[in-house]
């Protein structure tokens, strides 16, 4: 359920790397929790974002999530088509869900991040 | 932490794949299926609600006209056997204590329903008003579980299992029959701006009641609904939300509910200042507003005209029937025109929003 090419982190947000271009996105775990999305908020292109930071934000019906970037960089791409229709981040979290693309500064915060087997083992310790 | 308190349904939600949330103190589904999903079965079919956490207060004796009559702002002499009033409940200075329904049984007998996290407050308040009175007040919050059936095929669904002919149950009245054999208190009421009804049973029979309802319901569509929806809901109908819309700081002429506040009447807590606010004028007005900026305007954000500070949000949610994202907003009066555009701060940016009239669904459009 959780592609095997992505990055994962506690908070919930993948990172597919292609080179040095990063996507940033929800995970399906995050999706389900947060529950049906009606507006999202992203940086427009050109805008940098700083690993750690808030980015943008993720509401749902009933709350207000930020979202926070995974690595440094300056976005070459927000996702047009999430704004005007939020529900893809729960149709399509890992497809056309997908955030932004950030033209990273430096790969090596993606180092901490945890593979697909380490998410999932995290997701089910957080069951408990 | 304080344990949270679970109604007799618990079991039913947890079953049913709720998501639980705290809700003033209650262990509560918040959502099963999704909060908009269970939005539109409730426009469009029906939906079930657990709303058992709700506190219902006894009021009987001698005086017992009188004392309601004193306690809260709408006229309860008008009030006819079998029949249901909403009222706001006043402190002296006119802020709000509650929001309550009124079930007359009788001039000597009232049943009060009152919000969940306020109901031990709203029954020392009451004790504290009645010394002059005799009448005898009893919390009895845990000898009922309510259920509320809403949607256009609520009557259906229930005359199917009831045995009393529904129909004739008006909208804000009451009647005691049977449902699938149990002993219920039947009340044409909700909280959703749709047609249906709420249902008091004691807790033992609630998950009986709630499985049957479920049962039966199924093929016409019916699904268990959530306070997330419950919620939205309300919200489109502008119906109030203590805690958002009411509350010790705001008085009920402000938020749009003069017609509850019957001035004329015998004296009543709240009606000097009440009075006052009436002949003066209000400062502050509800206002519905629709984004015309990106984003949603959520309970608290500031709202602004020119920079400058002007009044808050009270509720604020993207409108499942509307497909827009609207809010109600406590504003100075004197900019409450229809049509005028004014800024919500959302996370320190202003984005604008237009005025539009509060009443956003009314069923039968």
């Amino acid at each position: 359920m959780n592609p095997a090419d992505l990055k994962y982190n506690k908070n919930h947000e993948y990172a597919k790397v292609e080179g040095n271009i990063v996507t940033f996105g929800i995970t399906d775990h995050a999706q389900k929790s947060l529950g049906d999305v009606v507006f999202i908020e992203l940086p427009d292109e050109g805008a940098t974002v700083t690993v750690g930071e808030s980015y943008g934000t993720v509401e749902s019906v009933k709350a207000v999530s930020d979202i926070y970037a995974t690595i440094s960089g300056k976005v070459i791409e927000s996702n047009t088509l999430v704004l005007d229709t939020p529900d893809l981040l729960n149709s399509d979290p890992y497809g056309e869900g997908w955030l932004i693309k950030v033209a990273a500064d430096d790969l090596s915060p993606l180092e901490n991040m945890m593979t697909a087997s380490e998410y999932e083992l995290f997701l089910a310790e957080e069951e408990h | 932490m304080a344990v949270l308190k679970r109604t007799p349904l618990y079991e039913e939600h947890q079953a049913a794949g709720a998501k639980l949330i705290d809700f003033g103190g209650w262990e509560m589904p918040v959502q099963y299926a999704g909060v908009v999903e269970e939005h539109q079965t409730v426009r469009t079919k029906a939906g079930l609600f657990d709303v058992s956490h709700m506190g219902e207060i006894d009021v009987s004796g001698n005086e017992a006209l009188e004392f309601v009559q004193m306690l809260i702002t709408n006229d309860v002499s008008v009030l006819e056997d079998g029949k249901i009033l909403y009222s706001p409940m006043c402190y002296p200075d006119g802020g709000i204590v509650d929001d309550l329904l009124v079930y007359r049984y009788d001039s000597n007998h009232f049943f009060i329903v009152v919000n969940a996290s306020n109901t031990d407050k709203d029954y020392s308040w009451m004790i504290v008003q009645a010394k002059n009175f005799d009448v005898d007040i009893r919390n009895v919050s845990d000898r009922y579980a309510q259920l509320a059936l809403q949607g256009p095929l609520a009557e259906k669904i229930l005359q199917g299992i009831s045995n009393i002919d529904l129909a004739k149950i008006n909208y804000y009245s009451f009647q005691h029959g049977e449902i699938d054999g149990l002993q219920c208190l039947i009340s044409r009421t909700g909280y959703t701006g749709e047609d249906g009804f709420e249902i008091y049973v004691s807790p033992e029979k609630a998950r009986q009641l709630w499985q049957k309802i479920i049962e039966i319901g199924a093929p016409e569509g019916i699904e268990p609904i959530g306070l997330g929806a419950r919620d939205t809901l309300r919200f489109e109908a502008r119906l109030p939300l203590y805690g958002h819309e009411l509350g010790a700081e705001i008085s009920p002429l402000e938020v749009g509910l003069s017609a509850f506040v019957k001035l004329d009447k015998a004296a009543f807590i709240g009606r000097d200042v009440l009075r006052t606010q009436k002949e003066q004028g209000i400062l502050r007005q509800l206002v519905g507003l629709e984004m015309i900026g990106r984003g949603i305007a959520r309970a608290q954000y500031p709202l602004q005209k020119n920079g400058e500070d002007i009044g808050f949000v009270t509720s604020g949610s993207f409108s499942p029937t509307l497909n827009k994202n609207i809010a109600l907003g406590l504003i100075r009066a004197d900019l409450a025109a229809q049509g005028d555009i004014l800024d919500v701060l959302i996370r320190g940016k202003a984005v604008q929003a237009k005025i539009i009239p509060t009443l956003f669904y009314k069923r039968g459009n």
